[in-house]
C-alpha cells in the first residue's frame, strides 16, 4: 500500500484551474457561443499552411539545431529589426521555442535561484504564477485596476521590490484585460528596472494586435535591451496557435542559458512548423493587417454593446479581449460566468481566474465571428437586464 | 472611408449604425458617404449571392472566348457593347492573350446556352471565332467557397 502521495509539494501547491468545470458544463450543452476562447478564429493563412505541407513533402522531418533553423532565426532577426529597429545576432541571441509558453518557462528557469522573487501584475495571464513557482521562485503581485485601465504603474512596481527581486515579468498587450502600456509609462518602468538592477521578461505575443495605438517593444527603451528577455511568437499575429512556435531574443549569455534548458527538455521546436514560420515572416504581413482590421471592428461592437447593457467596459487597445465590469449585477465573476452559461449559453472567463484584481470582471474574447458576437451580446443584454441590481 | 465600403462589400445588410460602431466614424458621415456612392454609381447595386443548386434550380454557365476584329476609332468597345446588351451575356471582359473578349453566358439548359452562342454571338459582324467552355463545377466564387470553408476547431474555454 502506498503511504506517500506521488506528487511533489511544488506541484501540489499549484492550485487547480478554476475554469476546468466550465469545460464539463459546455460539453453537456448545445448552442453555446463561446467568448471564452484564447486564440484567433482564423485558420492559419493558406500560404503558411501550404509551406508546412511542402516542408513535409520535402522530408523536413528531422531535428533542427537546438536554437532553431538558422534560416528562421535570420528571418526573425530581420523581422525584429524591421518592426522595432533592434539588432539581434541570429547566431547566438535568438532562440526558437515551443510557443511563448515554453519561452516564459525557459526564461524563468535560466535566471532564477531558489527563493528569488519575480514581480508580476494582477490580473495576469494564468501561467506566469505557476511557471515562477515551478522554476523555484516566488511571485509577487502588483495590483492593477480600472483606474488606469489595468496598466501597471511604475510606482506600484517599485513598492514591491525587495533585495530578492530578480525580475519583472509582464505581458502587454494584456491577456486578460486588453490593456496596452503607453510609452511614458514604459519609460518610468524602465527607470525603476535600471535603478534596481532587474531583468525584464516581456511577453509581447499580442504585440501586433493593437488598435489606434503603437506597441512599444520593451527592449527598445533606453538601456533595456541588455536587461530584457523579449518573448514573442506566431500564435496570435499569424493565427498559428496549434503550431506551437515562439521565439526569445536576449543577450548571448541569457539565450545560451535558455538554450541549455531547452536542449535537455525539448531538443528543438517542430521542424515543419519552423519551415512554415519562415513563410509567415516573409509574406504573412498583409494577412496580419487584414486580421487586425477585422478584430478592430469586432472590438468596437463588443465594447459598445457592453456599455449599452450596463456592463461598464473601458476601451481595450490591444489583444482580442474586452474586460467588462459585472459589478452592476452584484455577482462574483465566477457566479456571473456560470449563470450566464447556464441561463443564456454564453461562455466567458471569470476575471478572478487571472488574479484577485480580476474579481468583478469577466474576460470576453472578440476573436469570434461578427454574427456570433452580435448574438452573444443580445443574450448577455437579456441576462444583464434580468440581474441588474443598480 | 473605404472601410465603410469594405464592410458593405462583405455584408450589404449592415446598417449605417452598425458600420458607424465598427469603424468609429459618425453615423451621419457613414450615411452621407453611402448616399453619395449610390448616386454616383460607386455602389452599383445591392444583391444576394445564392447557391441555386440548393434551390433545385440548375443553371448552365459557359465561358466563351471570343476573337474579334477591332474597329477604327472605337476599338473593341463597339463590339463589346453589342455583346453585353444581350441579357444572356452575364459578364464581359476585354482580356489580353490569345483571344479578345471573355464572355460568361448563363442559361437554363446547355441547349439554350449553345443556341445563344451559335445563333446570336458567333454570327455578329466582327466576331472571328469563339471557343466555348461549359462550366462543370463551381468551387469558389467571388471569394466565397461554395461548400463553405472549414473554420478553426477551437477549444471553447482557454485562458
Amino acid at each position: 500500500m502506498k503511504t506517500r502521495t506521488a506528487i511533489s509539494k511544488r506541484v501540489r501547491d499549484i492550485p487547480p484551474s478554476g475554469i476546468r468545470r466550465f469545460f464539463d458544463i459546455i460539453a453537456s450543452m448545445e448552442g453555446v457561443i463561446s467568448l471564452g476562447v484564447g486564440e484567433p478564429d482564423f485558420v492559419t493563412p493558406w500560404h503558411i499552411r501550404e509551406a508546412g505541407i511542402y516542408a513535409l513533402e520535402k522530408g523536413y522531418t528531422s531535428y533542427t539545431s537546438n536554437y532553431g533553423v538558422l534560416e528562421l532565426r535570420e528571418e526573425l532577426a530581420r523581422h525584429i529589426h524591421r518592426h522595432h529597429g533592434l539588432e539581434y545576432d541570429p547566431g547566438c541571441q535568438l532562440l526558437v521555442t515551443v510557443g511563448v509558453s515554453e519561452g516564459v518557462d525557459l526564461a524563468l528557469r535560466a535566471i532564477l535561484d531558489p527563493g528569488d522573487e519575480v514581480i508580476i501584475t494582477d490580473p495576469t495571464y494564468v501561467s506566469y504564477r505557476a511557471c515562477v513557482a515551478l522554476a523555484g521562485g516566488e511571485s509577487v503581485s502588483v495590483p492593477t485596476s480600472v483606474d488606469h485601465e489595468f496598466r501597471v504603474q511604475a510606482e506600484d512596481i517599485e513598492k514591491r521590490i525587495t533585495p530578492r527581486t530578480r525580475a519583472l515579468l509582464i505581458g502587454y498587450p494584456s491577456n486578460p484585460t486588453g490593456a496596452v502600456l503607453d510609452h511614458e509609462e514604459l519609460l518610468r518602468i524602465a527607470d525603476v528596472v535600471q535603478r534596481h538592477d532587474l531583468l525584464v521578461i516581456s511577453d509581447e505575443v499580442y504585440g501586433r494586435l493593437v488598435y489606434g495605438v503603437e506597441h512599444t517593444c520593451f527592449a527598445t527603451l533606453p538601456g533595456m535591451k541588455e536587461r530584457t528577455i523579449y518573448l514573442n511568437g506566431f500564435s496570435k499575429a499569424f493565427a498559428m496557435t496549434g503550431w506551437r512556435l515562439g521565439y526569445a531574443a536576449a543577450t548571448e549569455e541569457i539565450v545560451e542559458a535558455m538554450m541549455k534548458v531547452h536542449q535537455y527538455t525539448m531538443m528543438c521546436a517542430s521542424t515543419m512548423a519552423q519551415m512554415a514560420a519562415i513563410q509567415a515572416l516573409r509574406e504573412g504581413e498583409p494577412h496580419v493587417q487584414q486580421m487586425v482590421a477585422e478584430y478592430d471592428q469586432r472590438r468596437r461592437v463588443m465594447v459598445k454593446g457592453f456599455n449599452e447593457m450596463g456592463l461598464k467596459c473601458f476601451e481595450p487597445k490591444g489583444a482580442f479581449y474586452a474586460f467588462p465590469s459585472i459589478e452592476s449585477t452584484g455577482m462574483t465573476s465566477d457566479e456571473f460566468a456560470e449563470r450566464l452559461l447556464l441561463e443564456e449559453r454564453v461562455a466567458v472567463i471569470p476575471g478572478s481566474t487571472f488574479g484577485e484584481c480580476g474579481e468583478g470582471y469577466v474576460r470576453c474574447c472578440y476573436a469570434t465571428s461578427m454574427p456570433e458576437i452580435e448574438e452573444a451580446l443580445e443574450r448577455m443584454a437579456r441576462f444583464a437586464r434580468r440581474h441588474q441590481v443598480r | 472611408m473605404n472601410d465603410v465600403f469594405r464592410i458593405l462589400e462583405q455584408d450589404a445588410r449592415k446598417t449605417p449604425e452598425q458600420i458607424a460602431t465598427m469603424t468609429g466614424i459618425p453615423v451621419s458621415r457613414v450615411e452621407e458617404a453611402i448616399k453619395k456612392a449610390e448616386r454616383d454609381r460607386t455602389i452599383l447595386k445591392y444583391k444576394t449571392m445564392l447557391n441555386w443548386d440548393k434551390l433545385g434550380e440548375k443553371q448552365v454557365w459557359a465561358l466563351v472566348e471570343v476573337r474579334v476584329v477591332p474597329q477604327r476609332d472605337v476599338g473593341f468597345d463597339a463590339i463589346a457593347e453589342r455583346i453585353y446588351r444581350f441579357p444572356e451575356a452575364r459578364t464581359v471582359y476585354l482580356v489580353s492573350g490569345a483571344y479578345d473578349l471573355c464572355v460568361l453566358v448563363a442559361g437554363k439548359t446547355m441547349h439554350e446556352v449553345a443556341a445563344f452562342i451559335s445563333e446570336k454571338l458567333a454570327p455578329l459582324e466582327g466576331v472571328q471565332g469563339t471557343v466555348t467552355h461549359f462550366l462543370l463545377k463551381t468551387y469558389k466564387e467571388d471569394g466565397e467557397v461554395i461548400d463553405g470553408e472549414e473554420g478553426p476547431r477551437r477549444v471553447p474555454i482557454m485562458p
